[in-house]
């Protein structure tokens, strides 16, 4: 009888981690889909985790400065290009090759770019769409070179990254800096949403920004849960659910908070949280990112699977090569000049934020999401060591031992759950 | 003959739960030609693994007793230099090196650290002078063809003054030319007092050139035969290899009828340009709807070849020949073209290249047909999570979830899922390379199941297997490959194990 008692008591603990209503389901209930969850999802939380380490960390060390609303946009802003590169790279490292002609190359196409609009008079807004595609063209013969010829990407990337420093170099010589004038290419770099008013210190227009975010977001997520639902798949607990979408609400409204009350949402941050939002919905809902993941973990079986390796390939470096270019425009509106050093180690960045963010170097394994992370958690080092003073060697440093950290901890997980 | 310079007594070896060989006896008497013969994984080449030390003393039951010596190797270099060398079928030579820099690889002629590169010369022209082979001691590995670089692993041999030569199917990759001189050469040696082990599958090489010759199967010893009293013959070899009793575990389909020939190759050939000779030569095959057609053969026989330069051919074989479906030439510049056509290849080597292994069920049941549960190239993640559910049941894929990574799934649930990708794609002809290879006898038969499943639903099937059991117990008719050939074609009525074995060993 006890016997029997316990086993309707567990199997119905047991249904309720999946789909018994919360209601329905105890506290206890709740707390182990929680655990269970965070034990799945270990490798992916554990970035966000260290995150928020690091960012707590320095808010006390610095009495709350860190967190302040100038540091954070000033941070973000600050990461923008190398952002928009470690989401190329990510690609790009999942389809177990490498790009080190980024940087050079992004410095090169901003200068491009400057001198489109300084000397040729070309507007702006026939300059973007220009460097963007000459970025695709280069990208694309990055390509070439390692799918179809054979080389090495480290060695191919290697030699562009020598050609793109000289071509800087080139264009850059006779003028040396090149200042650009044109407020609106500036802006993308430096400017914000515009004002519209201000509540109590805090900018309207991205406050309603944040709220439409979180307004979407929650819509999205609860169109999936209905959509598992009628086809009559288990979803987590309301319970859950809730609390997630009360968490990640907060997050935005949070950081909406923190940027509306400097000076709002900068068109960087808008561009960035674009393109992470497009490539994360490219790898997790596309018949494209799907065949990059698989070219990535096994190119054999990719191409016996009807895959078009070569193609593929083709395509992670051209759009390497577009996001390249729009980090130059980004570096450049920043700098509001092209300058003869721009791009100087941009690459390996945008490698390390890569990899902190839990691409595996194997290949076949990474997130855009997790590469922005990695990202952030990178300049929110260098920002909050720059605020406590810590001197520029012991950065690099310490910079290097979080990289190092980061890939040890990411093998360690994948041998325990291998 | 009490002379024996080898004596294995009593060796077992297991892999984790897997037998690969009981008991085996194995003498060899001083100055013989010695062959050994068995199906692939009778355990020849794991007999000669424990020989050579590849795996250690300690990893194996039993003893090993040459030059009068118990010998307990640790390493491979423990049996070098007792004076045991082995050259495998893949040769261990180092193609962008000189000839006389691979004879002495790691076995340098040296003063201290430094070595003695003319000296090494002169030896290297001594060894060459041994086997007969006159090329220049500078010349590139890359440059020779196979025949001579097998002199040249002969002539490294030699240099560590080897009283034990054992050779891994040596002719397997030589045309009849190279053979006949590499046949000759072995006699030399032995007239020179090399003893000499042969691993072989061609019959008439064994015949001409063995005094005994040793049978294994099943990783037993079966016989010894002696040729000075003329119990090496075809017939006889044959016999004692295929002598296994056939387990009746081949579910039987009830109405066989055949529809029209979906799949026809004539006068197919394929080269290949890196190993530099063709693989598949002048083969005619062709498959009718609703008909199993078995290919037996030994490894290495070109049957995966075969398959893959139909299938797309994604080695990027040099071809020629005929191919047409449903009666229409075609040609297939990609495999996505012969998976719209309605092919599919499910590999033998479903870890190398055919899983994701570190994707999920899931994600490894849809890779081949992602459109299937798309739209607009956008994924319907729930239509794929039914579709991948469906699979998993139908084909008994034994799993917690679709979520689970296939890497931790057992080789039978493993090549389930393999199968189930390319089921996803609807193909109407499957061709199945090894289907059933390092998986259980359950899962075997669920697999055998499956495919009768698949026949009475209107689907084709090539099976290459080479497991005689199952190629006689699942076709409707039989195909027998030896050195990229067909050698043969027999109905399952008039086809037995002999026979396949007599085909497969020409």
């Amino acid at each position: 009888m006890t016997n029997t008692l316990k086993n309707a008591n567990t199997s119905s603990v047991r249904g309720g981690r999946h789909k018994l209503p919360a209601s329905e389901g105890t506290q206890a209930n709740m707390f182990n889909e929680a655990k269970s969850l965070l034990k799945v999802n270990i490798r992916e939380y554990g970035m966000y985790i260290a995150l928020f380490v690091i960012m707590l960390t320095f808010s006390i060390m610095t009495d709350g400065l860190f967190m302040s609303s100038r540091n954070i946009s000033n941070l973000l802003d600050a990461t923008g290009y190398t952002a928009v590169l470690a989401v190329g790279m990510t690609l790009v490292i999942i389809i177990r090759h490498i790009d080190l002609s980024v940087g050079f190359a992004a410095g090169f196409m901003g200068a491009i770019a400057a001198i489109l609009m300084t000397q040729a008079g070309m507007p702006f807004y026939v300059t973007i769409p220009v460097i963007l595609v000459l970025g695709v063209v280069i990208g694309m013969f990055n390509g070439v070179l390692v799918a179809s010829v054979g080389i090495p990407s480290f060695v191919a990337s290697l030699a562009g990254m020598l050609i793109f420093r000289g071509a800087l170099l080139q264009v850059t010589e006779k003028t040396g800096t090149i200042n650009v004038d044109d407020s609106h290419f500036n802006a993308i770099g430096n400017g914000y949403l515009p004002e519209l008013a201000e509540v109590s210190g805090l900018k309207l227009l991205s406050l309603i920004l944040g709220v439409v975010v979180i307004l979407l977001y929650i819509y999205f997520e609860f169109a999936k849960r209905r959509n598992k639902q009628r086809y009559q798949f288990e979803v987590v607990s309301k319970s859950i659910f809730a609390i997630k979408l009360v968490f990640v609400s907060a997050i935005i409204a949070y950081i909406t908070w923190i940027l509306a009350g400097y000076n709002g949402f900068s068109w960087t941050v808008i561009i960035m949280l674009a393109v992470v939002v497009i490539y994360h919905f490219l790898m997790n809902n596309t018949v494209l990112g799907r065949h990059i993941y698989a070219v990535g973990s096994n190119p054999e079986a990719a191409h016996l699977s009807g895959i078009n390796v070569k193609k593929i390939t083709y395509i992670v470096f051209g759009s390497m090569g577009m996001l390249t270019a729009l980090s130059g425009i980004l570096y450049t509106a920043r700098l509001q000049s092209a300058t003869t050093t721009a791009g100087t180690l941009f690459e390996l960045d945008a490698i390390a934020a890569a990899y902190v963010g839990g691409v595996s170097a194997a290949g076949g394994v990474g997130k855009v999401t997790g590469s922005i992370i990695g990202a952030i958690v990178m300049a929110s080092l260098s920002s909050g060591m720059n605020l406590l003073g810590v001197g520029i060697s012991y950065q690099y440093m310490i910079r290097g031992g979080v990289l190092a950290a980061a890939v040890i901890f990411d093998v360690m997980t994948r041998k325990k759950r291998g | 003959m009490s002379d024996y310079i080898l004596e294995m007594n009593n060796i077992s070896k297991e892999f984790t739960g897997v037998k690969a060989l009981a008991d085996v006896n194995f003498k060899v008497a001083r100055g013989e030609i010695h062959c050994l013969i068995g199906e692939n994984g009778a355990g020849k080449s794991t007999l000669m693994k424990v020989l050579s030390g590849v795996y250690p003393h300690g990893s194996y039951k039993g003893d090993i007793v040459f030059e009068g010596q118990v010998q307990t190797f640790g390493r491979i270099a423990d049996s070098v230099k007792a004076g045991i060398a082995i050259i495998y079928q893949e040769l261990a030579l180092f193609p962008d090196l000189t000839v006389y820099e691979n004879i002495f690889a790691g076995n340098e002629v040296r003063r201290g650290a430094v070595v003695n590169w003319n000296q090494t010369i002169v030896q290297a022209k001594q060894m060459l002078d041994k086997v007969k082979l006159d090329v220049n001691p500078e010349t590139l590995i890359k440059d020779l063809g196979v025949g001579k670089q097998q002199l040249v692993e002969i002539a490294k041999a030699l240099s560590k003054n080897v009283k034990l030569l054992i050779l891994d199917e040596p002719t397997a990759a030589l045309n009849e030319n190279d053979s006949e001189n590499l046949l000759a050469l072995l006699r030399e040696l032995k007239s020179q007092g090399i003893t000499c082990i042969m691993i072989s599958h061609k019959l008439k090489e064994v015949i001409s050139i063995a005094d005994k010759a040793t049978v294994l199967r099943d990783g037993r010893t079966i016989c010894t035969l002696d040729a000075s009293k003329g119990e090496i013959s075809e017939s006889v070899i044959i016999k004692n290899m295929v002598g296994r009793e056939i387990e009746d575990i081949y579910p039987k389909r009830a109405n066989k009828s055949f529809g029209s020939t979906i799949l026809e190759v004539r006068d197919w050939s394929a080269y290949d340009s890196k190993l530099g000779r063709a693989v598949v030569k002048n083969v005619n095959l062709h498959v009718k709807q609703g008909e199993i057609v078995g290919i037996a053969g030994l490894m290495g026989s070109g049957r995966t070849e075969l398959a893959l330069s139909i299938f797309g051919n994604p080695k990027s074989y040099k071809l020629q020949g005929q191919l047409s479906v449903n009666g229409k030439p075609a040609t297939f510049r990609h495999t996505s073209d012969a998976i719209r056509a309605g092919i599919a290849y499910v590999t033998e080597d479903r870890k190398g290249d055919g899983l994701f292994l570190i994707q999920d069920i899931k994600s490894n049941v849809t890779a081949a047909n992602l459109h299937g549960v798309s739209s607009k190239g956008v994924i319907n993640a729930n239509e794929e999570v039914k579709v991948a559910q469906s699979y998993k049941d139908s084909l008994y894929v034994k799993a917690p979830s679709i979520e689970q990574i296939v890497g931790n799934l057992s080789g039978g649930n493993q090549q389930k899922v393999s199968l189930g990708k390319w089921l996803f794609v609807g193909p109407k002809l499957l061709i199945l390379d090894e289907p059933t290879r390092g998986i259980d006898v359950g899962a075997k038969f669920e697999i055998y199941t499956i495919m009768n499943r698949l026949i009475s639903e209107g689907m084709s099937i090539i099976m290459i297997s080479s497991e005689l059991g199952e190629v006689l117990g699942m076709s409707d008719r039989v195909y027998v490959m030896a050195e990229g050939r067909m050698k043969g074609e027999l109905s399952i009525e008039e086809a037995d194990q002999e026979k396949i074995m007599q085909f497969a060993t020409q």
